[in-house]
């Protein structure tokens, strides 16, 4: 084995080991689909953030905007200030309104950010102010039974 | 120490653990000379070697090389002075994924910054000392073992060594490749004017080739001097030993219990 | 039964007295890499050793675990009326585990025992004390290349692994069964974070790297100079390397997937 055709394999190994790294970044992770190296850092606060998790996407119209940089519960009012981390590309009017969703029945709950008609726009360091807390199934279901519960005996009479 | 002594030992002791391998050493040796030491196999030969080249560190006394006391360098005093010995081991050791090229050319390629030119040229040189200029493009899987012997001398000799140790160069040889070793260290030893230990049981071929002698047993020198001397030497020890006698002081039988005794017991039994 | 506490007392004594000389040896290595990594050609030589020859089984392998990982996975997903979800299952086991764990215990049969068993001769034929003898130390100029060889090439031969995974996985699903193509790739690419999975999982496959390649020089540089000492410290590093590779992907996976 001489020594230029040693080398040549050992390129053409560390060669194919960084196209099947790049494979991975872009063909099996998003890497190509959010690059989101310029972000702002918005707040919004909520009464219930259900199963709400860091780095969960947060969208607007369906497409991702951002991810959510970190959550921290306010022990002297008791909500959750959630922070989002938003493209910098992308910017929202002043009263947009936040919702926390569930993509599915039963998959991940992600943040969505529906554009409101102030002409002000969210600098970084604001804060969200209207809200929507998550769905929470038990209390939903609670709910309907309490409603059939209340309608039962008025049909009855 | 006189002045002359390239290698001074003295009272030299060291240990296995506890057994004790070498009690008192002292050897002389001056410089243009071939020494041999030599004695039963597991005297503590290879350690006094190992010892001179600062591989072990001694229990008590101490090697001299060049004047400075080997167990007390530093790393890099001791691989200052190792670049200025040069060691045969017993099998050779060529380093087996190098050719016999690149193995004479090992040490010139780790110490120095020569041009390829110059170092193919030394290479040369230095192979065609031993016979096997031609050789220089085989793997050491290739070689027979005397020509993987006289490849190691090359390769030990690359820097022109002052000190030249030889680990049992003629164990497993054929008697011609053991004339032209032992031919090799007595050329190569008075070409580069240095000094050669040759550690051997060998006997009649070191007798050829050197200029004094040691004989240790149990850790200690029992007889030194010329080869002249040593084979009309009187002591029943270097007699038996010379003249390859199987029983003497060095007895036949492995220490046990009387022979007709054992025999007679089992029977018993 | 006194005889059965003093060799347990001794074994447990012979094992801590070796963890601390591998530790030694280990701080020993990394101290010495510099004169290494400045002769980079000694380095790629091991690379080529240690990476370019386990090239075949790595790819071979990684083939053939996609390929049944995607037959198993639509298996169990189609009872749920969710194949689509394939790309997604395959892709996060081979990024997440199968890659670097798998990877790296046909790395350390097939790299980590050669190394062992070279160095080992190496020094059963006395070339290491001959290259001592010659004012080279040998862990700086056999240790340590084979050492990064083997750094370098573990991340690499993993990322090899997981991406031919994939792409079996990919075979068996679309191209076999006919998963629908844009599903697969679409739904793979919203499930797998760059930085959650991928980097996480070279993450493990550079520790793994490293775990074999150090009990592989050192198995080899202690073994008894015997032709027995050299195939049982072989098998030591194999068995020994598999283990840390399993011990060392629990905890990295305890520490880096708790669930954010």
């Amino acid at each position: 084995m001489s020594r230029s055709a040693l080398d040549l394999w050992v390129g053409f190994f560390v060669a194919a080991g960084f196209a099947a790294l790049l494979f991975l970044a872009l063909k099996v992770g998003n890497l190509s689909a959010v690059n989101m190296s310029d972000t702002y850092t918005v707040k919004a606060r909520f009464d219930n953030i259900g199963g709400l998790k860091v780095r969960a996407p947060v969208k607007s119209a369906g497409v991702v905007v951002g991810r959510i940089e970190s959550i921290r519960f306010d022990p002297t009012e008791y909500f959750a200030e959630v922070a989002l981390a938003l493209d910098e590309r992308y910017r929202f009017p002043r009263d947009t309104f936040a919702t926390i969703n569930t993509s599915g029945l039963l998959g991940e709950q992600y943040i969505s950010l529906e554009p409101g008609g102030d002409a002000k726009m969210l600098e970084a360091g604001n804060v969200i102010k209207k809200t929507q807390s998550a769905v929470v199934l038990e209390k939903l279901i609670g709910q309907f039974l309490f409603n059939k519960a209340a309608e039962g005996p008025e049909q009855k009479k | 120490m006189s002045e002359r002594s390239l290698v001074s030992i003295s009272d030299l002791n060291f240990a296995y653990d506890e057994r004790p391998v070498l009690s008192g050493i002292n050897i002389e040796i001056a410089r243009g000379k071939v020494v041999a030491i030599m004695g039963g196999s597991g005297c503590g030969k290879t350690t006094l070697l190992r010892l001179i080249g600062g591989q072990l560190k001694p229990a008590r006394g101490e090697v001299r090389v060049a004047g400075q006391v080997v167990h007390e360098l530093d790393r890099k005093g001791l691989y200052a002075l190792r670049r200025r010995m040069g060691m045969l081991f017993q099998f050779g050791a060529l380093f087996t994924d190098m050719s016999v090229f690149e193995n004479v050319a090992f040490q010139m390629r780790e110490h120095t910054d020569l041009p390829e030119e110059l170092i193919a040229d030394l290479v040369t040189m230095k192979l065609h000392a031993v016979g096997l200029r031609g050789a220089a493009h085989l793997m050491p899987a290739e070689l027979s073992g005397g020509m993987a012997r006289r490849v190691a001398l090359a390769r030990a000799i690359a820097l022109d060594p002052m000190l030249m140790l030889y680990d049992e160069p003629f164990a497993g040889l054929d008697p011609i490749s053991l004339g032209v070793v032992g031919q090799l260290i007595r050329k190569l030893n008075d070409a580069l004017g240095a000094c050669s230990i040759v550690v051997t049981h060998d006997v009649q071929e070191s007798l050829h080739i050197v200029d004094y002698i040691y004989f240790v047993s149990d850790g200690k020198v029992v007889a030194e001097g010329t080869a002249q001397e040593m084979r009309e030497s009187a002591d029943p020890w270097v007699h038996q030993f010379v003249w390859a006698q199987p029983d003497g002081p060095v007895p036949f039988h492995y220490p046990a219990a009387p022979y007709g005794e054992q025999l007679l017991g089992r029977a018993g039994a | 039964m006194l005889e059965l506490v003093r060799s347990l007392g001794r074994r447990v004594d012979d094992g801590v007295w070796r963890l601390g000389f591998a530790a030694r040896f280990f701080v020993v290595t990394l101290a010495l890499s510099g004169s290494a990594l400045r002769r980079f050609p000694l380095v790629v030589r091991e690379i080529y050793f240690t990476g370019v020859l386990s090239l075949i089984i790595i790819v071979v392998s990684g083939l053939f675990v996609g390929m049944v990982l995607g037959l198993q996975g639509y298996d169990t997903l189609q009872r749920y009326g969710s194949e689509e979800a394939l790309g997604v299952l395959v892709s996060l086991s081979l990024v997440r585990e199968l890659g670097p764990v798998v990877a790296g215990l046909l790395f350390a049969s097939r790299a980590g025992s050669a190394i062992t068993a070279e160095i080992g001769l190496m020094k059963a034929t006395e070339q290491l004390s001959a290259m001592e003898m010659m004012a080279v130390n040998p862990i700086a100029r056999v240790v340590a290349p084979r050492f990064w060889g083997g750094v370098i090439s573990m991340p690499l031969l993993a990322a090899m692994f997981s991406a031919m995974g994939v792409f079996g996985g990919y075979l068996v699903g679309v191209v076999l069964i006919g998963v629908d193509e844009g599903q697969f790739w679409s739904q793979m690419q919203s499930a797998v974070d760059f930085r959650e999975d991928i980097l996480n999982g070279v993450i493990k496959s550079v520790v793994f790297g490293v775990a074999v390649s150090v009990i592989a020089v050192f198995e080899g540089y202690d073994a008894p100079p015997t032709a027995e000492g050299v195939s049982g410290a072989t098998t030591r590093t194999v068995v020994t390397s598999s283990l840390a590779i399993l011990a060392l992907d629990f905890m990295l996976t305890a520490f880096m997937f708790r669930g954010a």
